[in-house]
């Protein structure tokens, strides 16, 4: 354990930072369709809210919040999202990924707007899987487990 | 050898210097990408057939979807790679 | 636009770049190119495309830092040349 990871300054701004900094990822994913923004940026600021709390209160306890199973679930479950609303077009008879084929809401600009939504959270959740993983395999390994402060 | 990379570099450098001399002024409005038909579509058609206020957005997701994906897919197979590579197995 | 914070912000970028290639610390490396991905964001904004500002802010100067400084904890730290 380093000398960083000792400070009570560093852990509590961490400890408070964390959510805050999840929800302006959520906000970018969700905005990005009506502003600057989008699924990649904001995923990567989700992982790096992620990453963050792994390197402050260590990697074991970063685990406990993003265990390696569910990092594998999540990557490949964004990318499913993405394809399946593609193929959701097919099967309604557009062509793939075009969205304005599916006939969810009378406006066919609206529906789009919604499905480019479900496709931006879908290329969020990959990001985010893909960097907490990234982050955890990189790594050096730590010898020593301690807990999180409640 | 460090000489050479240094001549190398500096004619590369020189020759770049020479060529933006040709680029569009920035923001020009008579610049061929921004006069080219394709621009000039999508500045009028993105929002009402996308329904996205942000037209970056809207060639991302829409008119380019099939890139993206593959973009995702390419992230993807990069973590997945890294993580058969790297992985360490807990015994 | 604002022409002299572009010229210093240009000035900086390649001032950046030079000290990145040339340090020997790998670790000062790798935080002088943070600030270049910082002040390159900054210029891409300056430049009206901030998407490409919000991507480059968020990878280059956060993630990509990160996963270097992850990567050398685990090799020796020093250039041979």
């Amino acid at each position: 354990m380093s000398k960083i990871q000792e400070s009570v300054i560093i852990r509590t701004v961490v400890r408070i930072m964390v959510p805050f900094i999840e929800l302006f990822a959520l906000y970018v994913i969700m905005h990005g369709a009506s502003g600057p923004g989008g699924g990649f940026q904001g995923g990567v600021i989700f992982g790096a809210a992620i990453i963050l709390y792994a390197m402050i209160y260590g990697i074991a306890n970063g685990k406990k919040k993003m265990s390696d199973s569910l990092d594998r679930i999540l990557a490949s479950t964004g990318l499913t999202i993405y394809a399946a609303t593609g193929l959701a077009c097919i099967a309604f008879g557009g062509m793939f990924l075009q969205y304005r084929a599916v006939p969810l809401l009378s406006d066919p600009a609206q529906v789009s707007k919604y499905l480019i939504d479900l496709v931006e959270i879908g290329i969020g959740i990959t990001v985010l899987a893909v960097m907490i993983s990234l982050f955890f395999d990189i790594s050096p390994p730590e010898p020593e487990v301690e807990e999180a402060e409640e | 050898m460090k000489t050479l990379a240094l001549v190398v570099v500096l004619i590369t450098g020189a020759m770049l210097i020479y060529a933006g001399h040709d680029l569009p002024a920035f923001g020009d409005i008579n610049s061929t990408a921004y006069q080219a038909p394709m621009t000039q579509y999508f500045i009028e058609k993105s929002v009402p057939e996308s329904g996205v206020p942000n037209i970056v957005t809207a060639l991302l997701a829409s008119y380019r979807g099939y890139d993206t994906l593959g973009e995702t897919a390419v992230i993807f197979t990069a973590g997945m790679a890294v993580m058969l590579l790297l992985r360490r197995r807990e015994t | 636009m604002i022409w002299i914070l572009d010229i210093t912000m240009l000035f900086f970028l390649v001032v950046c770049a030079i000290a990145a290639i040339s340090i020997k610390d790998l670790l000062s490396a790798i935080i002088i190119l943070s600030a270049y991905s910082l002040i390159m964001a900054i210029v891409w904004v300056e430049m009206h495309s901030v998407d490409v500002g919000f991507t480059e802010a968020a990878v280059g100067a956060g993630i990509t830092t990160v996963l270097f400084i992850a990567t050398l904890a685990r090799t020796e730290g020093r250039s041979e040349d």
